[in-house]
């Protein structure tokens, strides 16, 4: 299992690394979904069955769809590769690349002050993840679904072209 | 017949309420009517008031009557109350007689200006101040009036605001008795917080039970008075606002000087007198002060051209009399001399008034003479003014009122030689100018050619002044020619008689009339001599250059405008020019400039780039994340 | 079953998040801007769970869902965003929104 964590974090690393360099949206988008893929794995060797599947499901399936309904969408085609080429110079990646580095590195230096083994074999299944779910964090799963609704709602205002004169726009 | 006594104050008041705010749609013939009516009407019931007073006395000498109440705030009151007792009934009398005079002659001499209405206005506001000033029973209305006074006068004087220096004079004035008038404020804050009233009276009473003569709070408060006193009465050392004071119209000058304003540093000396005779030393300062200014003003006055500049000197000195007279104890006395002294003065102004516009507004007396043929009736009553100014013996009431001061001044236990000497001197010098002014104005050649002859507005008051300054003095009549102390004996409820020792003095004090008698006899002598039949002496002294530079000197007041220039205004001038950016304001505007400084720098972070905000975030989660890691 | 340190899990989740951020620092366009956020929101549910998973406890996977939720709605509302961006300028530049600053 031990290996199994490992080349899956190894992978979601490189597939990560691929989604944010490519210049075509749907090649990063793949990727990502391949870098997804291996997050669920990494979440079921960390005895997380249930988050493995959602991560699967909604991330990968509902959430990057999405981004690749929209892509579709606008169809950009040609223009948009030479556009991002334009966009990419290669000394575009040094400061941002400097600032995440720097924050990595900082991340890393606090995981190194103690070390603690995780019992990888004692599976959190379902059963629990409800209890909490429904017991003490009910309160929160009201919100989140108040959440949804709002975004749901504000997704459909945004992009309904209806006859109502929206505020601030000029065209 | 006392319960009327609110409409003195409230007539005039109420004159200036009608003429302020409807002034402009008023006919114009109806604003003298209206000016000098309330002021009669005012004069008329000080009259029946101080007819019932001689006849039935209120009880006690004194009356009082509440109006209303001012302020009542946590065990503080302060009423709005008048009082009357013989002082403020003899001021009533002055202020509203002598000033309804002023007033129907304003309504002849102002009649051509512009701003008729406006004019009457402030000469009612002027007089109801004045009234309240003499009849406020406490501090707070007297101190009212007192500011009242002021602003008026800055009013006044700066009537002709066209001309800037019109302007710069009223400004003067009004700056120079505000210095007085600071102390005074501050003397009564003193006052109020030794003695917890307010009320004058009682303020008095508990004076004298509280304090022991001579006591440092008696004397601070004694001087603080005084300081107030000597400004709005034009003294040493703060007169030099008076002579300035000529800018105004010349009845405004008239009212100024007889009637109101000047004589308030009297009136409050005299009310006060009983925080004076704690303070002995403050006391004889006043006197010192009355001396040196009735002095100083005196010679100021020889050296003057403009005539109303001479008449404006010839005040300074004589309230200096007055204030000599409130410094040896003799406050009656100095009240008998302000009320002769508003008779002849009011005249004096009104007559040069006349004599002025006569020669279309021609103020140098170098420049007028022979006019005793053209204005008979203006020279004659300027001559009864003259003769009463320089107390010429029986026929004049300024004699008797000089007389008893001088008097009082040698023989008072607060008086002295020296004192007396110096009044003595004043009186001889007075003869001096006086007559200086009268052969070089109604004397001699005519040099300008008369342009209107005064009509009978202007004329009857000046001849029902004449008339008093001719009779008024008979009030009182001194021991060594038929006793008839009258108006002392009258004032004895409100103030006490002068200290002066009954023995041994009997032969002194006619000696002393006919050695003052002779000395102003001298002075008008060689004022005729030196003036009139032989003009070359006056023009041999100044010739030589000793006395071209007096003459500069006197003619420049003793150079106290300058001064003060020196000493005051100039480094004034020059700390305002070198902190004219007002260094305390560096710390304020350093803040603004700081937080000016960091809000460009902090707009220049909003770029609009999302990706920049990012950027920013991270960098501060960065930097929050390292300060909780590796501290 | 063997066991992995927690840390090594949590560094997985500290590279991805920095490979998220440096994207979405670097990227202009805005369709990757919100894929680098996605990156972001999963790497810190992933140090959610691997949190839960060392104490054996329900609430890290608890949490992830709630992200899950936020990741959702943002998606959405982003998107939605992205296409009025589009309509309106006929470009998905982030800096051709420049104009908004204050």
């Amino acid at each position: 299992m031990n290996a199994v964590f490992y080349m899956a974090s190894a992978v979601a690393v490189l597939t990560t690394l691929l989604a944010i360099t490519r210049r075509e949206a749907v090649h990063a988008l793949l990727y990502l979904i391949v870098s997804l893929l291996a997050v669920a794995l990494v979440f079921f060797t960390l005895g997380a069955p249930l988050i493995a599947a959602l991560e699967v499901i909604v991330y990968a399936g509902a959430i990057v769809i999405l981004f690749i309904f929209v892509v579709m969408l606008l169809n950009l085609g040609n223009a948009a590769r030479t556009q991002e080429r334009v966009w990419l110079p290669k000394g575009a990646w040094r400061a941002p690349g400097a600032l995440a580095l720097l924050l990595g590195g900082l991340l890393l230096y606090v995981l190194k002050q103690e070390s603690r083994w995780m019992p990888v074999d004692r599976v959190v299944d379902v059963k629990e993840v409800a209890r909490a779910l429904f017991g003490p964090y009910v309160l929160a799963v009201e919100i989140a679904s108040v959440l949804l609704l709002a975004g749901l709602i504000g997704a459909y205002y945004l992009v309904w072209r209806g006859p109502i004169r929206r505020p601030g726009r000029r065209d | 017949m006392y319960e009327l006594l609110w409409l003195v104050p409230a007539l005039p008041c109420a004159g200036f309420l009608i003429l302020a705010l409807f002034g402009d749609r008023l006919p114009r013939r109806a604003a003298p009517f209206i000016g000098a009516g309330s002021v009669g009407f005012s004069a008329l019931v000080s009259f029946l008031i101080a007819y019932r007073f001689f006849t039935a006395p209120p009880e006690g000498e004194h009356f009082s009557q509440v109006l209303w109440t001012w302020m009542n705030v946590e065990g503080f009151t302060c009423q709005f109350s008048l009082y009357l007792d013989a002082l403020s009934l003899v001021m009533c009398l002055v202020v509203t007689g002598v000033g309804f005079l002023i007033h129907v002659y304003s309504a002849e001499y102002m009649i051509d200006d512009e701003s008729y209405a406006k004019f009457f206005a402030y000469m009612n506001l002027f007089v109801a101040a004045m009234l309240m000033l003499v009849l406020g029973e406490n501090m707070v209305l007297l101190y009212l009036g007192w500011e009242g006074v002021g602003l008026c006068s800055f009013l006044l004087i700066g009537f002709w605001y066209k001309n800037p220096a019109n302007g710069r004079a009223a400004m003067k004035a009004f700056l120079t008795t505000r210095i007085g008038d600071t102390f005074m404020a501050i003397g009564l804050f003193l006052l109020f917080v030794q003695l917890g009233t307010l009320d004058i009276q009682e303020m008095m009473q508990r004076a004298s039970q509280q304090w022991a003569v001579g006591s440092g709070v008696a004397v601070a408060a004694a001087l603080l008075i005084l300081g107030g006193a000597v400004g709005k009465s034009g003294q040493l050392p703060l007169q030099v606002w008076l002579p300035d004071a000529m800018a105004g119209p010349t009845p405004v000058s008239a009212l100024i000087h007889a009637a109101t304003m000047v004589t308030a540093g009297v009136y409050l000396i005299a009310r006060t007198h009983v925080i004076f005779e704690l303070a002995p030393s403050a006391q004889f300062l006043v006197a010192v002060v009355g001396a040196a200014t009735l002095l100083l003003a005196g010679f100021a006055a020889l050296a003057q051209r403009d005539i109303k500049r001479v008449l404006a000197y010839s005040t300074i000195s004589q309230i200096g009399y007055m204030f000599l007279a409130m410094g040896v104890g003799a406050y009656a006395a100095g009240i008998f001399h302000l009320v002769t002294h508003a008779f002849f003065k009011a005249l004096l102004f009104m007559a040069s008034g006349a004599v002025i516009v006569a020669l279309h507004h021609e103020q140098d007396m170098f420049k007028m003479g022979g006019l005793r043929k053209k204005l008979p009736v203006v020279f004659w009553t300027f001559l009864i003014g003259s003769m009463s100014l320089a107390s010429l013996p029986i026929i004049s009431s300024g004699f008797y009122s000089k007389d008893l001061i001088l008097w009082s001044a040698f023989a008072s236990e607060k008086g002295s030689k020296a004192l007396w000497f110096a009044g003595f001197a004043g009186a001889f010098v007075t003869g001096i100018y006086t007559f200086r002014m009268v052969i070089m104005t109604f004397f001699g050649e005519e040099k300008t050619h008369v342009h209107v002859k005064p009509g009978w507005v202007m004329c009857l008051p000046l001849v029902i002044l004449a008339i008093c300054s001719t009779f008024g003095g008979l009030m009182e009549i001194p021991s060594s020619i038929y006793h008839f102390p009258l108006f002392t004996h009258f004032m004895e409820s409100a103030l006490p008689a002068a200290p002066i020792p009954h023995e041994g003095l009997e032969h002194a004090e006619l000696m002393l009339q006919v050695i003052a008698v002779i000395a102003v006899l001298c002075g008008l002598s060689i004022a005729v001599v030196a003036f009139g039949v032989k003009p070359q002496i006056a023009r041999a002294v100044v010739a030589t250059p000793f006395g071209a530079k007096m003459r500069d000197l006197l003619f420049a007041g003793w150079g106290f405008d300058w001064l003060y220039d020196k000493i005051l205004i100039q480094p004034f001038l020059r700390t305002a020019r070198f902190n004219k950016d007002d260094f305390v304001d560096l710390i304020w505007n350093g803040i603004a400039a700081l937080s000016r400084g960091v809000h460009s720098l902090l707009s220049e972070t909003e770029t609009g780039h999302v990706r920049w905000y990012a950027a920013t975030l991270s960098v501060g989660a960065l930097l929050a994340l390292a300060i909780v890691v590796l501290l | 079953m063997a066991s992995v340190p927690m840390e090594h899990a949590l560094v997985l989740a500290a590279v991805l998040f920095a490979l998220g951020l440096a994207g979405l620092l670097v990227r202009r366009n805005i369709i990757f801007m919100l894929m680098c956020l996605e990156i972001m929101f999963n790497a810190a549910g992933l140090a959610f769970v691997a949190a839960g998973a060392r104490w054996a406890q329900a609430d890290g996977q608890v949490m992830f869902m709630m992200i899950l939720t936020v990741a959702a709605a943002e998606v959405a509302v982003g998107l939605a965003l992205l296409l009025g961006f589009y309509h309106h300028f006929k470009t998905l530049d982030a800096d051709a929104a420049e104009g908004m600053r204050g």
